[in-house]
């Protein structure tokens, strides 16, 4: 789960890292009364999870409110390289005198927490990364100790921070490690790390994301979920506990393990389709969850096949079968149904679907071809196909 | 032969009294594999499917000797019972468990490296050594014994191919499901060097997905020389960058994890990376033909 920057921003000032006076606004009028309270020149900034903003026009200065309020309106409402801004972040403009970056996450090869730490902050640390790979210093925590002192100093003198505003750096590090283990943080960026004019260390930025799976115990900021959830399909399958991702295409997909539908999507688009999600049932799935599965998937509107591609092992064919049937018998299905299935009690799933208008495939690569075609023959305007739950096809 | 889990394994099972504990407890009895204790803090007394049950590893260790263990424990308990079994020196820990924090797994990994604990996963199928032991939850009956290694990030996925390999007359000296979390105890490096002395394996299968750079790695290791033939599958290659696929691990991340450059890594080996998985087992199956010819 991705934060804004605003919500981030609230957590970083609980732990005691600076960051600049200012609050978030829905609506242009709001943005004004901030901006009039802040007094003098105020940045505006639009609330996307996405980088690369400010080269987007979703950072910009305003001299007085009413021009705060001008830009806040033009950002409100508009997509912002693809999504649509619902906030924007009203703040004190800084006086800049350095820019710096700083970041904590989980390093997959070292199997710990890394901290990275540069001095060309202010720009995309992967354009760094590229371009001047020297210039990001990096250091692995030992989970048992956490950040030591003097690696924190290290860290910060071999990426060349400016010597008077080093130790309150140190301090920003100490306490982004610090809320990175309290908040299940898997990434916690600050870019730029802003020193002012007169000396001041303050996070101009934060990018932080959540580890999903320990969100149990991340009460505080389950909050945050709804409000960022972007998609309302996305939003409504996690309410449910369906492992649901939403795409661009019209090939809704329905599978039994993460590899085989990732499978199942990359054999449709080689085949000349395009996937309308990814959808997992998991393992050892009831009918029940099959169904809420269906009726996830035609929530979007784009769907015009559904295929379903189950190889059990745990999971069941029959159970699977039944939960495909409940489907068809409760929910208005109006887009031809392909259906691949093998391994466990695949036979008896098969015989449960024959005699209904579900159209069987033998392997992987035919049911993709075969939803494909059914797909490429519906209406294109409504999914308005004739039979729903009886017919001959087999 | 085959690697990690065989003949000699003694499985201890850790959440054996709860739903998937119990029921997988009794297909790895069924199948012959020796289970000789089950874990669950309270319960320590009764059975499951005819396995003692223990309130603590180091009693269940103790008493019956175990040398592998199997987790089945819910998420937010599961890296405490990794460190447990970690703790009685359980050389072997296959965490099934999917869910678990990673923050959690960072921690019980350093203290499993620690006390020279290996962990497999978490939020992987297990082990499994066709025809002597089957430590996880994958269905032995697509499974035959032979000579080829699988080792992989998925589990329906490493099913689906495991059956392509029997339908093809051949079969399996290990496979491993290595998990698809971000953080995992074993990578396709290690398991690729335990298959390198594994006499009975003559070729491998690399199941691998978009996310991460453990296949990138697992190339290098081959392009320097691996002595046995392998080919790769990745999943997920038509997956928009930045949306978690399912598996925790299976995201691309800026410019690390994708498809492409997994694709690169193993063509600059040599490695084969088959469209389908059809393609993967008939090409390895033409390789160990070629070799055997």
């Amino acid at each position: 789960m991705k934060l804004y920057e605003f919500q981030a921003k609230e957590i970083f000032a609980r732990y005691g890292i600076p960051i600049p006076e200012g609050e978030a606004a829905s609506d242009p009028d709001s943005a004004r009364a901030i901006a009039s309270r802040l007094g003098g020149r105020v940045v505006v900034k639009a609330q996307v999870h996405v980088g690369g903003r400010g080269k987007a026009g979703g950072i910009k200065l305003a001299d007085t409110p009413a021009d705060a309020r001008t830009l806040a309106a033009g950002m409100l409402g508009q997509p912002l390289k693809g999504l649509v801004v619902r906030h924007v972040l009203v703040e004190r403009a800084l006086d800049i005198a350095a820019e710096y970056y700083l970041s904590a996450t989980i390093d997959r090869m070292s199997k710990r927490v890394i901290m990275m730490a540069s001095a060309m902050g202010g720009v995309d640390i992967e354009e760094v990364a590229a371009s001047h790979p020297d210039k990001i210093v990096k250091l692995v925590v030992d989970p048992a100790y956490g950040p030591l002192d003097f690696q924190i100093r290290d860290l910060i003198t071999e990426a060349g921070f400016a010597l008077p505003a080093a130790r309150a750096i140190g301090g920003v590090a100490h306490a982004l490690y610090e809320l990175m283990l309290r908040c299940d943080a898997s990434l916690v960026e600050i870019n730029p790390l802003v020193v002012t004019g007169t000396g001041e260390v303050i996070a101009a930025d934060a990018k932080f994301d959540v580890d999903d799976n320990a969100l149990y115990r991340q009460k505080d900021l389950v909050q945050y979920r709804e409000e960022t959830e972007e998609d309302p399909i996305e939003a409504e399958a996690h309410r449910r506990g369906v492992t649901y991702v939403r795409l661009s295409g019209d090939i809704g997909i329905i599978g039994n393990g993460a590899g085989l539908v990732m499978t199942t999507l990359d054999l449709v688009t080689r085949e000349g389709g395009r996937p309308a999600n990814f959808l997992d049932i998991g393992g050892g799935a009831q009918a029940e969850s099959v169904r809420t599965a269906i009726e996830i998937l035609l929530m979007d509107p784009n769907v015009k096949g559904i295929l379903f591609n189950i190889f059990g092992g745990i999971t069941r064919g029959d159970e699977v079968a039944k939960g495909i049937l409940a489907g068809t018998e409760s929910l208005d299905i109006r887009v031809p149904v392909v259906v691949r299935m093998a391994g466990t009690r695949s036979a008896e799933g098969r015989a449960l679907l024959q005699g209904t208008n579900l159209v069987a495939a033998a392997g992987p690569i035919e049911a993709a071809r075969k939803i494909i075609e059914l797909a490429r023959a519906q209406p294109a305007a409504a999914r308005s196909g004739p039979e729903s739950t009886s017919g001959e096809l087999g | 032969m085959g690697i990690l889990v065989g003949p000699d394994s003694r499985v201890l099972v850790q959440g054996v009294t709860g739903r998937e504990g119990a029921f997988h407890t009794a297909q790895m009895v069924v199948y012959g594999t020796k289970v000789v204790a089950g874990v669950t803090p309270g319960k320590a007394g009764t059975e499951v499917t005819g396995v003692p049950v223990f309130d603590t590893v180091r009693d269940a260790t103790q008493r019956t000797g175990a040398n592998v263990s199997i987790i089945f424990v819910p998420p937010p308990f599961a890296a405490d019972a990794i460190c447990e079994a970690a703790d009685s020196h359980v050389p072997l820990v296959i965490c099934i468990t999917e869910g678990l924090p990673t923050l959690d797994v960072v921690k019980a990994v350093r203290f499993a490296s620690e006390r020279g604990v290996r962990i497999i996963g978490p939020n992987c199928p297990g082990v499994m050594t066709p025809g002597s032991a089957k430590v996880g939850i994958m269905p032995a009956d697509v499974f035959r014994e032979g000579h080829i290694g699988v080792v992989s990030r998925s589990g329906t996925l490493t099913y689906e191919v495991v059956n392509l390999i029997t339908e093809a007359g051949h079969g399996v000296s290990t496979c491993v499901g290595i998990g698809g979390d971000p953080i995992i105890g074993t990578t396709f490096v290690d398991v690729l060097d335990l298959f390198r002395d594994d006499p009975q394996t003559r070729g491998v299968v690399l199941i691998g997905e978009i996310g991460g750079s453990d296949e990138e790695m697992a190339a290098d290791l081959i392009g320097r020389g691996y002595p046995k033939p392998t080919v790769a599958f990745i999943s997920g290659r038509s997956a928009p960058p930045g949306k978690r696929m399912g598996h925790a691990g299976a995201i691309i991340s800026g410019n690390t994890g994708t498809p492409e450059s997994k694709l690169q890594a193993f063509r600059r080996a040599g490695v084969y990376v088959g469209d389908t998985l059809d393609d993967v087992v008939s090409h390895l199956i033409g390789l160990l033909a070629e070799r055997s010819a």
